[in-house]
């Protein structure tokens, strides 16, 4: 139970209900021992569990195919009417993979310590270690599957850099990488859909999780085209859904990205981990109107070669081309000397809002910063240039109108991914048995902070390699009695689903789901956004509170229930981002400290840097829900740094 | 704060800009434009267009921001909204995509509906939005189409053989540069339909010769290469595609710069893969066209 003001959370004691199954011994050792240690299912009992995947993105699409092709019974739902239009395609820039193909110095454990050291410490040795680990294997497995990475003459792999590290090992398709791997396991998967081995449900969203005898068991979902509720029937649910970066309405996420899922997880006993660690990235096409629907990305590899700047003087009135290097101001360069333009995504945004802030922000409002490809396009040409970044270029002058071979970008950070989500221990099993969690859905991998080209490699390591070996322990290890679909679970969580519906459909208020959705995320950006105050915090739960209250009286929706009917499905999303941003503004409150993207004013050291306290917050906080309309209680899980010391991060 | 209420005047407050960073190029005049739009409301229904005025529309917006625009507007007046696909907004996730004036995502070269902005177009237009028509896309709502049978060609054959695990060390083979950028010019298709859309005989020959050009330049799809054509092309035929007459419609569509010897890569592997099969096409609708 956590007072509203907090200086409560617990340090060092551990909840018992967090048992993390983090193996010991050497961290090199653990992943594997691991796996000899678990169960296994033989191959001809595969095919009597029944696997249900929810979200086919790369975690989802990945673990679905994988485990059809051990023999698991395996069916997949999507919100999308195909299962490649899964968010993680928009990923542009990269994957990390520890191959040390470029002879630089790179290696598992440098990848597991940047990893580390880039989520500002508040994530599991363990699992990062096992992540740098699996990195390899996913590069290998794309590449038979016919990715088409990009490739040097000779014909080998080629890489970049990316922020936070200072190898070279990213691995990347232009700028479409995300697409690129998505189709991968995609294709992966249809092979199994093709063979039959895989059921595949598109157009369906999971409204409700079933949890019989303590053990998540199935689903309630919406078939979004005829608006029927479908009881689906599993032996283990995996949730691939993605992160909630949309609760800010205005995100780089794509428009159908919800929390939902986790929500209604959450709801039946699976706690929420660090709801308040959220990524804002650096490089985003700066809002131009009030019609705004959602923000584009500009990926972090162009600052390979993009040098980020603002001019020396406030109110400058020149063009940037005619601004002369002695009246700029690279900034990045100046404070981070040693990672330069490619500091983590973190300190880059909190740079850039600070120099703004301070009246030295250009554009019509003041409110972005310069990009500029000039030295890079004299030093390499434009044909090289347009090589490396052109799509992104090209995106970039279709949505501005402005030639970026021309004029420097202008970019504002903008909320991109989450690293919060539902808590999972070393098998990726939440606190619901029978429910595992992977890719931006967990909590597990990032810590405060993801670094670049990250979020893709965990999403194919859960899905590929991690899930398919530790589901074993949950389907071998559990006695999971026969259910079926007319058991009296399945009928309660169908009648609460329609219910929502029902109420819904009645309300016939005067406001569209989508004013009080901007009106959320305008709140979370002001009060929850790239700088925090205990104050703010406490003000925006009251506020968050209000306008759920005036939601529920005051939506309407056009249309009925047995049909497509997208202002129902946004509804049904919105109601839940409202309850879960009122939890995400009380961790962000309880966790009075800065770490990573987790910025309170009230910490920082004198240069501005994020100030943490290991003392009493070197911990992932895990949130029980305990009944409607009462207060979430704050599970601490204690965070132990063996192998990376724990140190105030530096990139100067 | 914003008003409560969220409609179509540019003045609106509704989420006025996360940023704080509003008031963008206060002095571009909006656009007036007159819509009209496909309504259907559901598979094999009756459908009609609808007409509706458009007094004011931001020359920044994207084609997408000014039909949520409308359908605020339509639902404050007790109407159903127009029923859309869309997702990620950025041209990637192929979900959108509709004609406009008869052009299979609009007037801009490559470049999908989304990040279709208002500036291509002069005040005083009158638009026509229809969806996908294509045998194969059977239309669910509005301009809402059902394009499910591009996964069943894929489950057909649109892939590698490999299982998670058993792939060997990535730099073992190695691809020439040329091989993977033309491979990777052939995967950059985001599966939309506007090919299909556009061509007089509702075709899916680009996106099939796409997908066997992706996988056959490189040396990871040359095992599978010949069934992979012919059980392609079997699907596409079953699922109710035209053939290729060389209109090359689909490639002034396509959003993604998808070229035409995509599909003459397709006839090459069909025709090696039916000769070296010894056996008749399996195909029924005149194989790969």
């Amino acid at each position: 139970m956590v007072p509203p003001t907090a200086a409560t959370a617990a340090p060092a004691q551990g909840s018992v209900r967090l048992a993390s199954k983090a193996p010991t011994g050497p961290i090199e050792n653990r992943w594997s021992q691991h796996k000899f240690d678990l169960k296994l299912v033989a191959p001809a009992n595969r095919r009597r569990f029944e696997v249900l995947v929810v979200g086919t993105g790369l975690a989802g699409a990945s673990a679905a195919a994988t485990l059809a092709e051990l023999g698991y019974t395996v069916k997949a739902m999507c919100i999308h009417g195909s299962p490649r239009r899964a968010h993680s395609i928009a990923a542009q820039g990269g994957i990390n993979a520890a191959k040390n193909y470029q002879n630089d110095g790179d290696s598992v454990h440098r990848l597991f310590y940047d990893t580390v050291k880039g989520g500002d410490f508040r994530a599991r040795e363990s699992n990062v270690h096992r992540l740098a680990e699996i990195s390899t294997a996913i590069i290998d497995q794309c590449v038979a599957q016919g990715v088409p990475f990009a490739r040097e003459y000779g014909g080998t792999l080629a890489n970049r850099s990316f922020g936070g590290a200072q190898v070279s090992r990213t691995f990347y398709a232009r700028g479409q990488t995300g697409q690129q791997l998505l189709l991968g396991a995609y294709s992966a998967m249809m092979r199994q859909v093709g063979e039959g081995r895989l059921g595949l449900l598109p157009d369906r969203e999971m409204v409700e999780l079933v949890v019989i005898d303590g053990v998540a068991r199935g689903v309630i979902a919406r078939n979004l085209r005829t608006g029927v509720l479908e009881r689906h029937v599993a032996d283990a649910v995996l949730l691939c859904t993605g992160g909630y970066g949309n609760v800010f309405f205005l995100s780089t996420n794509a428009k159908n990205s919800n929390v939902t899922a986790s929500w209604r997880a959450h709801k039946r006993g699976a706690f929420f981990a660090n709801p308040c660690f959220t990524q804002i990235h650096p490089t985003c096409i700066p809002v131009s109107g009030h019609y705004q629907s959602k923000l584009t990305l500009m990926s972090e590899s162009l600052r390979n070669d993009g040098r980020v700047w603002l001019p020396k003087s406030k109110g400058e009135k020149r063009r940037p081309d005619q601004i002369p290097d002695e009246d700029r101001d690279y900034y990045l360069e100046r404070r981070y000397p040693s990672f330069g333009n490619l500091v983590p995504r973190d300190v880059a945004s909190r740079a850039a809002k600070e120099r703004c802030d301070a009246g030295f922000g250009v554009g019509d409002t003041g409110m972005s910063v310069y990009l500029d490809f000039r030295d890079a396009i004299r030093r390499d040409g434009e044909a090289t240039i347009r090589g490396k970044y052109g799509n992104l270029f090209q995106m970039y002058e279709r949505i501005t109108g402005e030639d970026p071979y021309k004029v420097p970008m202008r970019m504002y950070p903008a909320v991109h991914y989450t690293m919060g989500g539902l808590w999972v221990d070393y098998n990726l099993e939440s606190t619901i048995p029978g429910l595992f969690v992977l890719g931006e859905a967990n909590f597990s991998d990032h810590g405060a902070n993801r670094l670049g080209a990250s979020a893709l490699m965990q999403g194919l390591a859960d899905g590929y390699f991690v899930v398919p070996a530790t589901i074993a322990a949950h389907l071998a290890g559990r006695v999971l009695p026969k259910v079926n679909s007319d058991h009296a679970a399945f009928a309660a969580a169908e009648a609460d689903a329609a219910n929502r519906t029902r109420t819904f459909l009645s309300l016939r208020g005067t406001r569209t789901v989508d004013s009080f959705h901007r009106e959320l995320g305008l709140l979370m950006w002001d009060e929850c956004g790239m700088a925090r105050t205990g104050e703010g915090l406490g003000r925006a739960r009251q506020r968050i509170r209000e306008l759920r209250a005036a939601f529920w009286q005051d939506i309407r929706i056009p249309g009925d229930a047995d049909n497509i009917n997208q202002e129902l499905e946004k509804a049904g999303r919105v109601a839940d981002f409202l309850e879960f941003a009122e939890l995400f503004a009380e961790d962000a409150h309880v966790r009075e400290e800065s770490c990573g993207g987790h910025f309170r004013e009230e910490y920082q050291t004198p240069e501005g840097e994020a100030l943490r306290d290991d003392v009493n917050f070197c911990h992932a906080a895990a949130w029980e829900h305990t009944g409607e309309g009462r207060p979430s209680t704050r599970h601490v899980e204690p965070l132990e740094f063996e192998y990376v010391k724990l140190t105030q991060r530096s990139y100067k | 704060m914003t008003s409560p209420a969220a409609g179509v005047s540019p003045t609106m407050a509704a989420g006025a800009s996360a940023t704080a960073t509003t008031g963008h190029a206060p002095d571009k005049s909006g656009l007036r434009l007159t819509l009209k739009v496909w309504r259907q409301a559901a598979r094999g229904a009756l459908g009609r267009f609808e007409t509706f005025e458009m007094p004011d529309v931001s020359p920044d917006m994207s084609f997408l921001e000014m039909l949520d625009v409308l359908n605020e507007r339509l639902i404050k007046e007790g109407a159903d909204a127009i029923a859309f696909d869309h997702d990620c907004r950025e041209g990637i996730c192929g979900s959108c995509g509709f004609m406009i004036n008869g052009q299979a995502h609009g007037p801009e070269r490559e470049t999908t509906v989304c990040q279709l902005h208002m500036r291509s177009f002069r005040s005083g237009q009158t638009l026509v939005l229809e969806p996908w028509r294509a045998t194969a896309f059977p239309i669910l709502k509005d301009l809402f189409v059902d394009r499910s049978a591009f996964d069943r060609i894929i489950a057909a054959g649109g892939y590698v053989s490999i299982n998670t695990g058993s792939a060997p060390e990535a730099n073992a083979t190695l691809v020439p540069k040329v091989a993977a950028e033309r491979a990777f010019d052939a995967a950059a298709c985001i599966a939309c339909g506007a090919c299909v859309a556009a061509c007089p005989n509702g075709s899916a020959m680009l996106y099939v010769g796409a997908k066997v050009s992706h996988l056959g330049a490189l040396p990871q799809g040359q095992a599978e290469r010949d069934s992979r054509a012919l059980s392609m092309v079997e699907s596409m035929d079953a699922e109710g595609f035209g053939n290729c007459s060389n209109h090359y419609e689909c490639v002034a569509a396509c959003p993604k710069g998808i070229t035409a010897d995509n599909i003459a890569q397709l006839n090459r592997d069909f025709a090696l893969a039916t000769l070296r099969s010894g056996s008749k096409p399996t195909s029924t609708g005149g194989g790969a066209g």
